[in-house]
């Protein structure tokens, strides 16, 4: 009995030693500190918010902003509101994201390819364009462009003439652009219908031919699908849905093409090319890790060295491609904030001057945050999605 | 000895000649010759065009007119003795650590003895460079030497080099370089008139050194079984990952003053060094995450058996082998941390690009060479980022990564 109960005395941990109780300590104490900090922090923001009359709502975002926007997508003036501004900067950093994403990709993937190529010049060029802008910083870069480039460029009377015919001066970059005519809409509904109708078609066919085997031509008949509902539009719009508005010189200007500011051009140009630099050695990586049995089994078929690359290596690579890929994106999106030193107003510098305009530091602030935050956490969502559809299925 | 009874040997490989490597490498087949011809065009009018630019119409008086305003910003001219100081100390042991671990830091060591050499020789006709400037410069490769000598010495350690490291960094940032008010031989430096590369490299190596322990134990937490840690963890950096680095750097210059009691002030470039290690740390915490994920669980199941307690699981098997992995990784966000210093220009700190921008504007016939300056801190940059990519590579070369 004795025995048994100095055992059973022994058995019984003390409190300070017991495993779980100091896990539970450890979270409440850790809980505490931070929270406390917290506290300390937002008592003495109230306190300061008091004194100065600056209270934390965001009625002032319905109030009229009074600052100019230089360029932007959405109809603006100085009399609309602040929360419209904010809306044109948003807009204005997702177009220059979108447009810097799709020409990083284009470009980082023809220099990742450039630098696998088996002739030793060229790899060696792709090499160096790497090597400069992996390592220098951005900010050098978009520096060097927009006030060592474009700030420089030639006034309008002597703008440099492109193919397209474009124009480059100091009132930035006038290209030739497609526009709508009055009966273009009807083109756009019928060609997008046809888009949506062909991808469905390929979806639907192609399933039924994987799983009975019949043979369905889905490729031609969505490929027919889309070319029949085109045509069909050209013709009931008049045959005439686009008119090509090119730029032409008149008096002391341009007339007419699209006009892409040097701001603009100068930020679009240095995170594309600062981008593509990564990208390319993510492409590099991504075809270097496909097994070179794949490539050896692939000729010995008779595919030609562009099949090769299509069918075998590239989507192999996607797999191994596709995640260090978003991250490259989310960086040249959040890079785009980089806009404000020179001058181009995107979400960011016009959140500056809503700042100092509105008096809201902290309201504003927080905004800009989740705003940032919303569009990463968008971006890996949708790419993830996509990512999970190219990745091996496991079985 | 029966000659036919040998088996037939193969010739050893004979090593191409010059025409056979270029038939191999560039004229293999009619599309390569055709590429090979195009590259051949566009790099000759490439190099022509910035030789041409280089060598004569450029103008490079901003660069060559105030070094000093490059290396050091507005610090007393009177006080330069103390970057001075700096400068040996930091030469003198990047010679003791040539001299430990040659493979990495020999190219580094080399090229910044020469390129000392070159600064203390060279012909400006600034009268700010000084014969006791210029006295410092030359001595810097000398002290290269002297360390890579004591480095070699067996009973030099690895341990002992970082430490002294560690210590020279903490003395030169904390006592050195601002001054101790009651010292008269110190005299305290206002943080404003600092600049140039001195505050890029101070940003850089103050970054690294603080965000990497807060990043392990970010990694650490985000692994937790504590579920109160991990969620702390989670919050702080997939926030911080979220948003561009200026927002962090607006946040800790115009947020945080509104957060702390009435009066206190933070010292701006400390501001923004904090804005650096908060963002930095986030992405290294992923990184090592990524290292601990590695680490096959079997690994921390024996030390347990072995009776081993928690702290010492983590401290003694996972994470060294963990971090082992993950050298690359953390070098390359080194190496972004050290090119994001240039953001804080726009809190409107001088650092080697602030700098630039206030030469452009000295002298009015300065104001349109913004491509010569910006090129020359493009230079800069590249270099230190190039030394520092090379010593990554030739870690994971030697830790055979990807290979064991």
């Amino acid at each position: 009995m004795t025995i048994l109960s100095n055992t059973q005395a022994s058995e019984k941990i003390p409190l300070w030693r017991d495993e779980r109780i100091l896990r539970i300590v450890a979270q409440i104490v850790s809980a505490v500190v931070v929270l406390a900090f917290l506290f300390w922090g937002v008592t003495n923001f109230l306190r300061i918010t008091q004194q100065r009359g600056m209270p934390l709502t965001y009625n002032f975002l319905r109030e009229p902003a009074g600052f100019p926007i230089s360029e932007g997508f959405l109809t603006y003036d100085p009399t609309m509101s602040f929360g419209r501004a904010f809306l044109v900067g948003l807009i204005n950093t997702l177009v220059v994201s979108g447009s810097g994403i799709v020409l990083a990709s284009i470009l980082g993937l023809i220099i990742g390819l450039a630098r696998l190529s088996s002739n030793w010049l060229l790899s060696r060029i792709a090499l160096a364009y790497i090597e400069f802008h992996r390592n220098i910083p951005l900010l050098v870069l978009m520096f060097l462009w927009y006030f060592g480039v474009f700030a420089k460029l030639p006034s309008v009377k002597e703008s440099i003439a492109m193919p397209g015919p474009s124009y480059l001066s100091q009132r930035g970059l006038y290209i030739t652009f497609p526009r709508l005519t009055e009966t273009g809409s009807i083109f756009l509904i019928f060609s997008g219908i046809g888009v949506i109708l062909a991808f469905a078609a390929f979806y639907i066919l192609r399933h039924i031919r994987e799983n009975t085997g019949r043979e369905t031509h889905f490729g031609l008949t969505s490929l027919g699908l889309f070319l029949l509902l085109t045509i069909a539009g050209w013709f009931l719009s008049g045959g005439e849905p686009f008119w090509i508005d090119k730029p032409s010189m008149q008096g002391f200007n341009f007339q007419g093409g699209f006009r892409l500011s040097p701001e603009f051009t100068a930020l679009l140009v240095s995170l594309t090319m600062y981008t593509a630099a990564f990208i390319a050695e993510v492409v590099r990586s991504g075809i270097q890790a496909v097994h070179r049995g794949q490539v050896e089994a692939a000729r010995a078929l008779g595919l030609r060295s562009p099949q090769v690359m299509s069918l075998i290596v590239l989507p192999q690579a996607l797999r191994v491609i596709i995640p260090p890929l978003i991250s490259q994106y989310l960086n040249l999106t959040k890079n785009s904030s980089l806009a404000l030193t020179i001058g181009f107003q995107e979400l960011f510098a016009i959140s500056k001057i809503t700042i100092n305009q509105a008096g809201r530091a902290v309201p504003v602030f927080l905004m800009v945050m989740l705003t940032y935050l919303a569009i990463s956490l968008l971006t890996s969502l949708v790419l993830n999605v996509y990512n999970r559809k190219v990745q091996f299925v496991e079985r | 000895m029966n000659a036919s009874n040998s088996p037939p040997t193969l010739a050893p490989p004979v090593a191409p000649g010059p025409l056979e490597w270029l038939r191999k490498n560039l004229f293999s087949n009619w599309f390569n010759a055709v590429l090979t011809l195009a590259s051949l065009v566009f790099l000759y009018f490439t190099l022509v065009t910035i030789l041409r630019w280089a060598l004569f119409s450029a103008d490079w008086q901003p660069v060559t007119y105030s070094p000093l305003l490059f290396l050091v910003g507005q610090y007393p001219r009177a006080q330069l003795w103390r970057p001075g100081l700096s400068l040996l100390i930091g030469t003198f042991l990047i010679g003791m650590s040539w001299g430990l671990w040659e493979r990495y830091i020999k190219p580094f060591a080399i090229f910044f003895a020469i390129l000392l050499t070159i600064l203390a020789i060279f012909p400006l006709k600034t009268p700010t460079i000084t014969l006791s400037i210029r006295a410092v410069f030359l001595a810097s490769p000398v002290l290269i030497i002297l360390g890579y000598r004591i480095g070699r010495l067996p009973a030099v350690k690895g341990k002992y080099v970082i430490t002294m490291w560690l210590l020279a960094a903490i003395f030169i940032t904390l006592v050195l370089l601002p001054g101790l008010g009651n010292i008269p031989a110190l005299p305290k430096i206002a943080t404003t008139s600092w600049g140039g590369l001195l505050i890029t490299l101070l940003l850089a190596v103050g970054g690294i050194t603080l965000s990497f322990p807060i990043g392990v134990l970010l990694a650490l937490g985000r692994r937790s079984s504590l579920t109160v840690v991990k969620l702390f963890s989670i919050f702080f950096i997939e926030t911080i990952r979220g948003v561009p680095l200026v927002t962090v750097l607006f946040m800790f210059s115009i947020i945080l003053a509104l957060f702390l009691p009435a009066g206190s002030r933070i010292d701006r470039i400390v501001r923004a060094l904090l804005a650096m290690v908060f963002f930095s740390s986030a992405y290294t915490a992923e990184n090592v995450r990524g290292g601990l994920q590695a680490v096959p669980p079997g690994q921390a199941e024996a030390a347990k058996a072995l009776g081993l307690s928690n702290f010492q699981i983590t401290t003694f098997i996972v994470l060294p082998q963990a971090l082992r992995l993950v050298i690359p990784t953390i070098v390359g966000q080194f190496i972004s941390l050290f090119k994001d210093t240039t953001l804080v220009v726009i809190v409107g700190i001088n650092d080697l690009l602030g700098i630039s921008n206030a030469v452009l504007n000295l002298k009015p016939q300065f104001v349109h060479l913004q491509m010569e300056v910006y090129l020359f801190v493009a230079v800069i940059f590249w270099i230190f980022s190039y030394f520092m990519s090379y010593t990554s590579r030739e870690l994971e070369k030697s830790l055979g990564i990807g290979k064991r």
